[in-house]
């Protein structure tokens, strides 16, 4: 078994899918795409999709859930039964529980939540393929979904990962590389206040590693954070340079 | 201390607008002496205040505007009102009748019944308490027929524009009365069923092309154009 298993990292210093140790996978990114949410964003990242809704700020159901001095946010990561090899029960697992808590408190720092109390903003986060890295992916779209239903942000939070396979440290695991590597960090990094707002490990990083892999994270955050601007201003841009092209 | 971006730019959140001695106006906040956005929209600079004009957003309230709302329920003496906001909103029966009520006597739903729409302005607001609403002034009121369509409430200034220029100039060209709520809920009344299209083409196009220059002559060209088209 342990032979005819492909090797992580090739002769050439390539990864499985043909990737230098510090490359992003292929990132596609849309914002506005649900009519009925009030912000919503898709992203592709390699084979990983997601969609994410924002709803909100909204009244609070049940009244007394609400808070006098700012709103409540609310996360839920949830991937669909479809999104894995094996069907995955649609009832919220372990792990999707944890998700969502950490998720939220990634956004905690950029919602300006004190401008609206009483009152509450949700977040769907629906994986709906999965290849690993998905909570990066889902916070870096849930940023774009967030600033698309108009709450007002500090920043947006752009995340990725970091790990080691076979002594290498690589950026963007995919679901093979997770599985079998012997480090999986993720980071999520908000670049205007330079804070980091989510940081998970699991595996074992020397500190040298762990030093030159958040180094790696963050700039591979910023070349996310590039593509998300992008993205939230692509519908307005192509708008009025439909409206010059007819003068 | 230098400006960063130009007016009318297009920020999103977390863009550095200024450094040093300027202040933050709407949308955007300042944190150690730098300015930043905190929604996408347009960059506008007055004097040393940077702010931006958000392209979407909720609607708050503010106390004196005029809002168009959905009854949504009753209470012992008043109404509950859904005026497309994260807070809704109450109408009380004394702001609405000057008559002495007693709700043993008269269904309120006589008076206004669910679903009802109604023209209202906001005559307290804070942020401890949900929004009270009055239609005891000329103008308001239930509304009695027309269409109600619905706006991104962050763009009925720019449907407004300047002193009511874009309005007024829609409204004359089509013949139609038309009335936007600060809550994004815009009534369009009208005899004639394609001027009330055509008047609702246009409102649509301006929240389309908010963010584009030289607005007002195009959608006057383009209200034009389908006139001549009848």
């Amino acid at each position: 078994m342990e032979e005819s298993r492909q090797k992580l990292i090739g002769e050439n210093g390539l990864r499985i899918d043909g990737r230098k140790p510090d490359e992003l996978r292929p990132i596609r990114m849309e914002v506005g795409l649900l009519a009925n949410a009030d912000g919503s964003a898709y992203i592709e990242q390699g084979k990983s999709k997601i969609i994410v809704a924002v709803y909100g700020p909204r009244e609070v159901h049940p009244k007394h859930l609400g808070l006098s001095d700012r709103a409540i946010v609310r996360c839920r990561y949830h991937m669909a039964p479809f999104s894995t090899q094996e069907r995955k029960s649609p009832a919220p697992s372990r792990r999707e529980i944890e998700l969502s808590k950490i998720i939220r408190e990634a956004f905690e720092p950029v919602i300006f939540s004190e401008y609206y109390p009483r009152s509450m903003i949700d977040i769907f986060i629906e994986v709906l393929q999965s290849d690993g890295g998905t909570r990066c992916a889902g916070i870096t779209a849930a940023s774009l979904a967030l600033a698309d239903a108009g709450i007002p942000l500090r920043d947006l939070v752009a995340s990725c990962a970091v790990g080691k396979v076979e002594g290498c440290l690589i950026v963007d695991l995919n679901d093979e590389e997770d599985k079998e590597g012997e480090a999986d960090m993720p980071v999520a990094y908000i670049p205007a206040l330079d804070t980091v707002s989510l940081l998970q490990m699991d595996g074992q990083l020397t500190e040298e590693e762990f030093v030159e892999a958040l180094k790696m994270a963050k700039e591979a955050c910023m070349r996310i954070y590039q593509m998300q601007k992008q993205a939230l201003k692509q519908k307005y841009v192509e708008a009025k340079e439909a409206v010059e092209e007819q003068e | 201390m230098p400006l960063l971006v130009e007016r009318r730019q297009l920020v999103s959140p977390g863009d550095l607008l200024a450094e040093g001695e300027y202040l933050a106006g709407d949308n955007a906040y300042k944190d150690d002496g730098r300015i930043y956005a905190q929604r996408l929209g347009l960059a506008d600079v007055r004097g040393k205040r940077v702010s931006v004009v958000a392209l979407k957003g909720p609607y708050i309230p503010r106390v004196g505007d005029l809002v168009i709302g959905r009854i949504v329920d009753t209470t012992l003496g008043g109404w509950i009102v859904d005026i497309n906001s994260p807070y809704t909103a109450n109408l009380s029966v004394s702001d609405v009748t000057g008559k002495p009520f007693s709700p043993e006597m008269v269904s309120l739903t006589k008076i206004l019944a669910l679903g009802d729409i109604v023209i209202a302005k906001i005559s307290a607001f804070d942020r401890t308490r949900d929004p009270a609403l009055t239609i005891k002034e000329r103008g308001l009121g239930k509304v009695e027929g027309g269409v109600v369509i619905d706006l991104t409430p962050t763009k009925v200034p720019r449907l407004i524009g300047k002193k009511g220029s874009m309005i007024n100039m829609i409204k004359q060209l089509t013949g139609c009365e038309i009335i936007a709520g600060q809550n994004g809920k815009v009534l369009i009344k009208g005899r004639n069923l394609k001027m009330v299209e055509l008047a609702i083409h246009s409102v649509r196009m301006v929240e389309e092309q908010a963010h584009t220059s030289g607005l007002t002559d195009r959608i006057r060209k383009f209200i034009e154009e389908e006139k001549e088209k009848f």
